[in-house]
């Protein structure tokens, strides 16, 4: 009972926050934890349930976001033609969904590619990947401008009755955004992974031989793991390039995927809410040392929760909380459930 | 119409192995082997270690393309479809060490196992619409219907991989169930097991053919074997040295040569 209440009363929590909390700082450090929370959902959908892991996760999150840039800003390219190619501003959430579609068509790609390469040699790919992504924002100047950044992104909008769509400058109302596109997320992810489509996908990460055997497609279903999951990592960057309102090369880097890697795996990879709590820890980590240690030992502190965490908590963070709460439950039946004895005892008298 | 007519005689061939060869570069693993499973029997794939039982198993699942040769399945050609194509047309198998999903409760394995009986995809399990609820209840009451008959009602809720060993045999068998076979193809499901144990499986397997289900089995176990088999195909270095009824099998010189002579003095002494 108490398990189902808990994120919900969690998001409760969380979205009256910002009538009593009025530090912008703290409202901006949530938003952008936020924003990778989300990031590091779309990856445990992959790595905590279907098994694989994508260390070019954050080409994903930047085809979001540049595609959402480009879109709402709007471009002229010279594609060798008599006249350029001119693509007039869109509507900022019309950009949104190119954002979080180019990035599912992207997912579509790799996971079709997974079926061939599995396990290092996936990596690899993914890496490659992002990797590639990075050089064409980088060098592309006549789309992308390169180095220079996109500048001047227009933010999202919401729809008010009587003002119609107004654009959200306010840090406590891009946190709402965040917060709305978050438990969205986690319904999603929620509901997949409870289904007939998510027993396949841990079937596959549990026995692939075994889940082929009994009918599963397992290229089809990495193949929706893939595109959902882009597709979520790019609605998390589309959330980015209009909360920042720059967008440059830079956000192909490969410390955002660790970053995203090991919020999954600290709070607890195959869980649902992993991410949040990993996120919510190594969001914050940061930001609570910043006030109490100099620079170089921030890092220090940061790497050494981490390997504390894995060390103690190898499952993560939730897992290990979950077996602590289902052992004090369990404790006083111990003595009714021990089922090998009987058996032993049968085997040996006959 | 000529297969139901014929049924009252000789039941209707099931499945078909013909003129099967399997070479792992040079090394031939399966030469030429040449077998039939009848609609409804239980038939028995014995011999040594390395013999290339698991081998055969593989190529009529679909998980090893063989050199040379044709599985049919009721007339339909086994040997280009993939496994998840195979287990559609209700041929699904076990395999030798882990048959089980270890990660997952007791009743999600066998949910897993019935991927083919469920309809819902990405948007319905987005959008939950009423009957995407209603398929989870009927899946779910199938799936206690399923653990019940092995005897593993109690365990639903329990972490697979805490399983006594002989349960997880069981489960094992419980999720090829799940995915609604015609053809069961059981790869030594009672290795390992203690006497008692393997005396709950043999009624298991027999049950499971008194529902209708073919059943081809590879075992070492041979009171298992000549208890249940209606045939045993003996396979020694990858060809077929003796065919029949468990009797005959046992007094086959060729077979007591070559493997079963250690084990029928053992059994006497």
């Amino acid at each position: 009972m108490t398990a189902r209440l808990l994120p919900w009363l969690f998001v409760a929590f969380m979205a009256v926050l910002p009538l009593w909390m009025h530090d912008q700082y703290i409202l901006y450090v949530l938003t952008s934890t936020g924003i990778f929370i989300i990031a590091a959902m779309s990856l445990n959908l992959l790595l905590g349930y279907t098994g694989q892991l994508s260390l070019g996760h954050v080409a994903f999150f930047g085809i979001g976001a540049y595609t959402s840039a480009l879109l709402s800003l709007g471009f002229d390219l010279d594609l060798g033609g008599a006249e350029p190619f001119v693509l007039d501003p869109q509507p900022v959430w019309i950009a949104f969904l190119g954002g979080i579609l180019m990035a599912a068509v992207f997912g579509w790609l790799i996971g079709r590619l997974a079926f061939r390469v599995r396990g290092a040699y996936f990596v690899i790919v993914t890496i490659s990947f992002a990797q590639v992504m990075r050089m064409v924002a980088l060098n592309w100047v006549d789309l992308t401008e390169g180095p220079m950044a996109l500048n001047n992104i227009p933010p999202l909008t919401v729809w008010w009755p009587g003002e119609g769509f107004v654009p959200l400058y306010s840090k406590e109302h891009y946190y709402l955004l965040v917060l709305a596109v978050g438990v969205l997320s986690y319904v999603i992810i929620h509901r997949l992974v409870q289904s007939r489509v998510g027993r396949a996908l841990i079937a596959l990460r549990e026995n692939e031989s075994l889940a082929r055997s009994v009918g599963i497609n397992v290229t089809r279903y990495l193949v929706i793991a893939t595109v959902v999951s882009a597709g979520m990592a790019g609605a998390a960057g589309g959330l980015y390039t209009h909360y920042i309102r720059i967008v440059d090369p830079d956000i192909f880097m490969f410390i955002y995927t660790v970053t995203m890697v090991i919020m999954v795996i600290t709070g607890g990879k195959g869980t649902l809410a992993g991410p949040v709590v990993g996120g919510l820890l190594f969001g914050f980590l940061p930001e609570v040392l910043r006030d109490v240690a100099r620079p170089e030992v921030q890092w220090i502190i940061y790497g050494a929760v981490m390997i504390v965490i894995i060390f103690f908590l190898p499952q993560g963070i939730v897992p290990a909380v979950g077996k602590l709460f289902s052992r004090k439950k369990k404790h006083p039946r111990h003595d009714a459930r021990t089922p090998t004895a009987p058996r032993i005892t049968e085997g040996a008298s006959s | 119409m000529s297969a139901q007519l014929a049924a009252t005689a000789t039941p209707p061939v099931a499945l078909e192995v013909r003129d099967i060869a399997v070479h792992f570069s040079g090394l031939v693993a399966i030469s030429r082997m040449t077998f039939a499973v009848p609609e409804g029997s239980i038939v028995s794939l014995i011999g040594p270690n390395g013999a290339g039982k698991t081998t055969a198993f593989n190529v009529i699942t679909g998980f090893l393309k063989p050199t040379a040769g044709k599985i049919l399945y009721h007339g339909t050609d086994l040997t280009r479809l993939s496994p998840d194509r195979i287990a559609a047309l209700g041929v699904v198998r076990t395999f030798q060490r882990t048959s089980i999903f270890g990660g997952c409760s007791v009743l999600s394995n066998v949910l897993t196992g019935m991927h083919q009986r469920g309809r819902t995809e990405t948007w319905g399990a987005l959008l939950r619409p009423r009957w995407v609820g209603d398929e989870d209840a009927r899946l779910e009451a199938e799936a206690a219907e399923i653990l019940d008959f092995v005897g593993l009602q109690n365990r639903a809720d329990e972490m697979a991989g805490n399983l006594a060993y002989g349960e997880q045999r069981l489960l094992g068998i419980a999720i090829a169930l799940a995915a609604a076979p015609k053809l069961l193809l059981l790869d030594e499901p009672a290795a390992g097991l203690n006497p008692s144990e393997t005396e709950e499986f043999i009624g298991v397997v027999k049950r499971i053919r008194d529902r209708g289900v073919t059943v081809l089995l590879v075992e070492h176990d041979m009171k298992m074997v000549m208890g249940i088999s209606d045939t045993v195909v003996v396979l020694n270095h990858g060809r077929i040295i003796a065919e029949g009824t468990p009797e005959t099998i046992q007094h086959d010189p060729d077979v007591i040569r070559a493997y079963l002579g250690q084990g029928v003095k053992h059994a006497e002494a």
